[in-house]
């Protein structure tokens, strides 16, 4: 069987994309081929700067032919349906053949579809291929209409086999299908022709092009870890740069330089960032002093001064950039030393959001309720306070105006430099996590009270300004920031009410929104609201006791319909309400990937779900219960006796709630449910008052073999009245007793 | 591939160089656009003939206004007035990037002894209503052109589509002489009689117009100046396309293109001198672009730019 070899020759494809579009060759060539009856061995993809290549194995040398039987119309049918069947199928009458089927004597017709030889289907799929090709961004050029990710030069196709190759011929916007190609731009010795995969390959590296990434990334790694390694020292990993740089090359040359002495003091993230991010340099660190200070460039050629002349031009680039760092960092140490005023100034007069206000608007609200959440946390109010006003100052320093990714980083930096605590540098930094969900959560409790103020600010302001992510958008990154306040609660085991602080934060903004048009004794009142909402919990209760002592006053502001505390009463809650759903969603997101269901969640929200540790904790545990036979039997039980319950209440028009009276018991299985209730019910209140739902669960546990059993032996709608309703009113008893542990009704199955 | 050139030994040996080789390849050689811009793009030879189907190659100088980069002169290679050069041909031809590379063969890049990249950058200008798509090409870590095949100008479609080069003149050629800061760098033969550096030429030049961009130039003239060019484009293309007096059809583009090149430089004086906020700045570049469509319409309607009488 053939093997198919494809080389798509163009001018340099962006690195990022290289890969990506090797997999896209790979898989649409191979189901094009498929989908036409070409099966196939095995297929690798491969791609280069200027190249993406496909070696398919073992291809059909030509597609089966398929018979294909078709029901035609009767034969007693009007001429005029015989004709069309026949256009349709594209016979004549002589093809059909007349057989007896239930329904009287019909036509059939075979079809068959010759198979077609594979260098036909190759080229009418690759054509396909290349016309539809997924790049993230294409162009045209010239004068030609072909769309490609640059210039594309040259195709290469050949079917090759012990006879020998052969081209597939075909022709794309002006572009000939060919044999050949060529090797490394400024190494390469011209076009050449080649016969297979095999042959492909090693002409290439004769050429000087190493046609596998994976082999440049190795080479570069194995090569710079070496050179490295011989000065005493380490490479920096980075995955993501060898595999770009990897990208940039055909033939890596690996070359290592020296960092100049006056800038080895600069932190080791500004080396690298800088190194990375302009020149695509590995860094190298000293692992005695752990600085870095070397680094390595990969060039894309050998030259007859081993390097020399590339590595003093590479050198002499990073001295004017790494210039341009240390004149930031110094000027910055400057600012930071004097205590941050500068910058905190300059944010002053920073948008954040054109409705929510300046940054350092945006900072006093995070520094508030920090503070507030400081208690919870475990940190010291006043340092939480404090670290919240730094936190941000990093924003207007020069080196993140340059280096947007080095926030936080350089705010650890900088509020070192300014003298301030550990724990408040280290909040700089910290509480921006976690940024995704490989990323850990802030260890330090400052940290934690600040990340989780900063995020909470963020939501509810989103929020307040119904600005919430939809569908795929989500500009403000809104989901992530929920996801951070999650994983702070759970992995810090946090305990706090989510609403209290949403409340609390919702008004705040509810004050920046109206600061203009507000009046003083508004906003003073939405300030006292706050102040309650802390101390009550709930801005419900927090609202109408501010309300009530207004009432006292002679200068109390206008309370009445569309004023502005009325809109923020009526308002509010509503938009808590949303946010806190929006919560649990992520919450049910995140959970399911750590394997639990959203019905079990669902479950335990009966009661608001604001405290979200005791949510998780009650959740894990039903769900480790569902998964037992008793629990699974007692879920059936439950929704068994709900579902009797439920339509005798429809029925006779009341609620079965209480009074169940073990006097109108008639059989021992009835008698011993009554027992096992009395047992659990007190058992289920002790062991939920204290939130060990694993006993709660336990002692409901023992409720499933009574159930059972009682299902067994009773009939509930007995002819007796007075013991139908008395037996209603047992499985009354078992709902309510489930149900203070989970709303098992919302348990799907 | 080409066989190293001797090293050039001036600022402006570079240039005659290109100028050169870029004659011999067929561009015409085009001399620099008359009105203040911040880049070699807005020369029309780039801009408005970017349109349209007629074929078009064109090389020239284009000194080019940053009013913000302005350091007085003190910084290395930071200068508020500097030299772009522009290769402008289309279609683009195929060998494009043989071409280019035989440019820097020809200022004396030796092909054997560097590393020559092409590293991914897209190009956008907003004020233009302009993007495609390119590379910023790498001399041994340092960026040294610009190569870009557009794929809209002015908020047209591109077909066929333009190869441009810009090279930054004053970045590369102290990187072929070796010199580290801008001004030590010769200007004209360093063995002539009366040899010039670039700072002899230009440092006060840069002192006074830093001076001028950043503090004195005259907020409230030129406020009035860009509303002033910014209606006086749109009124042009307003006249009818036949001339009362000739009785021919003529359109009006480059006047009108004129006029936005204008509005364009004054917005970037009134950057400098840091009178527009962010959310103005948007809008300001949405006016300029604005313009600038208006112009590529207009030049689509012209002979030049492929217009046919039916």
């Amino acid at each position: 069987m053939p093997n198919l070899l494809i080389e798509l020759f163009s001018e340099e494809i962006p690195a990022r994309m290289q890969a990506r579009a090797a997999e896209d060759l790979k898989k649409r060539m191979t189901d094009g081929l498929v989908e036409a009856g070409l099966t196939y061995g095995g297929a690798q993809a491969f791609s280069t700067p200027r190249r993406l290549a496909l070696a398919v194995e073992d291809l059909l040398a030509e597609s089966p032919t398929i018979r294909e039987e078709r029901k035609g119309p009767r034969v007693d049918a009007p001429e005029k349906a015989i004709e069309g069947f026949l256009r349709g199928a594209g016979l004549t009458r002589e093809d059909l053949e007349q057989r007896d089927t239930p329904k009287g004597a019909v036509f059939f017709a075979t079809i068959e579809k010759p198979g077609r030889p594979a260098a036909e289907i190759v080229a009418e799929v690759l054509g396909d291929v290349i016309r539809n090709f997924p790049w993230p961004k294409s162009m045209r050029w010239g004068g030609g209409n072909l769309r490609w990710v640059r210039p594309l030069h040259s195709i290469l196709c050949i079917l090759s086999s012990e006879d020998g190759a052969q081209v597939v011929p075909f022709e794309i916007d002006g572009i000939t299908s060919s044999n050949t190609t060529e090797g490394h731009r400024f190494m390469g010795g011209g076009r050449f022709a080649v016969s297979s995969f095999e042959d492909y390959e090693a002409r290439l590296k004769r050429d000087k092009v190493i046609l596998d990434a994976a082999e440049r990334a190795d080479h570069i790694w194995q090569d710079a870890t070496n050179q490295a390694f011989a000065a005493g020292l380490e490479v920096v990993e980075d995955r993501g740069l060898l595999a770009e740089v990897a990208g940039l090359v055909e033939w890596p040359v690996v070359l290592m330089g020296e960092i100049g002495e006056e800038f080895l003091e600069l932190p080791p993230e500004v080396l690298q960032t800088s190194m990375k991010e302009h020149q695509k340099f590995f860094s190298v660190k000293n692992p005695k002093t752990g600085r870095i200070e070397r680094f390595v460039t990969v060039a894309n050629r050998e030259t007859a001064d081993h390097g020399a002349t590339i590595l003093a031009g590479n050198q002499k680039v990073l001295s004017a950039r790494l210039s341009d760092a240390k004149f930031f960092w110094e000027n910055d140490l400057r600012i930071a030393r004097a205590g941050m005023g500068e910058w905190l100034e300059k944010l002053e007069n920073v948008t954040f959001e054109r409705q929510l206000g300046t940054q350092a608007a945006r900072i006093a609200r995070i520094a508030r309720l920090a503070r507030m959440l400081a208690p919870i946390t475990g940190a010291d109010p006043a340092m939480a306070e404090q670290a919240a006003r730094v936190a941000k100052a990093d924003l207007s320093s020069e080196m993140v105006y340059e280096f947007p990714e080095l926030q936080g980083l350089m705010g650890r930096y900088y509020a070192e430099a300014a003298g301030l605590p550990a724990e408040v540098a280290r909040a700089c930094e910290e509480h921006y996590s976690p940024l995704g969900p490989s990323d850990d959560v802030p260890e330090g409790a400052v940290s934690r009270a600040v990340a989780l103020a900063d995020k909470l600010d963020t939501l509810t302001g989103f929020w307040a300004i119904d600005e919430k992510p939809t569908g795929s958008k989500d500009p403000f990154a809104l989901r992530r920031a929920a996801l951070g306040v999650i994983r702070i609660i759970l992995e810090g085991d946090l305990r706090l009410k989510l609403d209290t602080y949403i409340d609390a934060q919702l008004v705040l903004h509810k004050i920046g929104l109206n600061a203009v048009k507000a009046s003083t004794g508004e906003i003073d009142t939405l300030e006292e609201i706050i102040d309650e909402i802390s101390d009550h919990g709930v801005f419900g209760g927090a609202f109408h006791a501010v309300l009530d002592r207004l009432k006292a006053r002679d200068d109390a502001p206008d309370t009445g319909d569309g004023s502005l505390l009325r809109t923020v009463g009526e308002l509010v809650p509503d938009i808590s309400t949303d946010l806190l759903a929006f919560f649990h969603d992520r919450l049910k997101v995140h959970l399911r990937d750590q394997g639990l269901r959203h019905d079990v969640i669902d479950a335990c929200l009966a009661d608001g779900g604001d405290d979200l540790n005791m949510l998780v904790k009650r959740a894990e545990a039903l769900g480790g219960f569902l998964k037992t036979d008793d629990g699974d039997n007692l879920l059936q039980g439950f929704k068994r006796a709900n579902n009797i319950l439920t339509q005798a209440e429809e029925k006779d028009g009341v609620e079965y709630s209480f009074g169940a009276d073990i006097k109108f018991a008639e059989t021992d299985e009835e008698k011993a449910l009554f027992a096992a209730l009395d047992a659990a019910e007190p058992e289920i209140a002790a062991a939920m008052e204290k939130e060990d739902y694993a006993a709660a669960m336990e002692a409901m546990a023992r409720l499933r073999a009574p159930i059972d059993a009682f299902f067994e032996a009773v009939q509930v709608n007995s002819d007796n009245d007075v013991v139908r309703r008395n037996r209603l009113n047992l499985l009354a008893r078992i709902r309510g007793i489930c149900l203070k542990v989970a709303d098992l009704t919302m348990i799907q199955g | 591939m080409t066989s190293p050139t001797a090293k050039p030994r001036s600022f402006q040996e570079i240039i005659l160089r290109l100028q050169n080789y870029w004659a011999e390849k067929g561009c015409a050689i085009m001399q620099p656009y008359d009105m203040e811009v911040g880049a070699g793009t807005f020369h029309p030879a780039t801009t408005l003939r970017s349109l349209g189907s007629r074929p078009w190659a064109a090389a020239y100088v284009q000194p080019s206004r940053r009013p913000t980069d302005g350091r007085y002169g003190e910084n290395p290679n930071r200068l508020q007035h500097y030299y772009q050069y522009q290769v402008l041909i289309k279609p683009s031809p195929p060998d494009l990037q043989e071409l280019y590379l035989g440019s820097l063969a020809a200022i004396g890049i030796d092909m054997e002894l560097h590393d020559i990249r092409f590293v991914e950058d897209d190009w956008e200008s907003p004020t233009l209503g302009a993007w495609g798509l390119g590379w910023e090409v790498w001399c041994d870590g340092m960026e040294v052109s610009q190569f870009t095949y557009f794929q809209q100008v002015g908020g047209h479609d591109c077909h066929p589509v333009s190869g441009e080069l810009t090279y930054g003149l004053e970045r590369l050629a102290m990187y072929v002489l070796g010199i580290d800061h801008v001004m030590e760098m010769p200007f004209n033969d360093p063995d002539a009689p009366i040899a010039l550096s670039y700072g002899d030429v230009f440092r006060q030049t840069e002192q006074e117009y830093s001076r001028w961009n950043f503090d004195v130039a005259n907020t409230q003239v030129l406020l009035k100046q860009f509303e002033e060019a910014e209606a006086e484009c749109e009124a042009i293309l307003e006249h009818p396309t036949t001339d009362p007096k000739t009785g021919r059809r003529i359109v009006m583009a480059h006047p009108a293109y004129d006029q936005c090149i204008k509005a364009s430089h004054i917005f970037n004086l009134l950057d400098a001198r840091g009178v527009i906020s962010v959310t103005e700045r948007q809008a300001y570049i949405g006016r300029v672009r604005a313009l600038a469509k208006k112009c590529a319409d207009a030049f689509v309607q012209t002979e030049a730019g492929g217009y046919a009488e039916a």
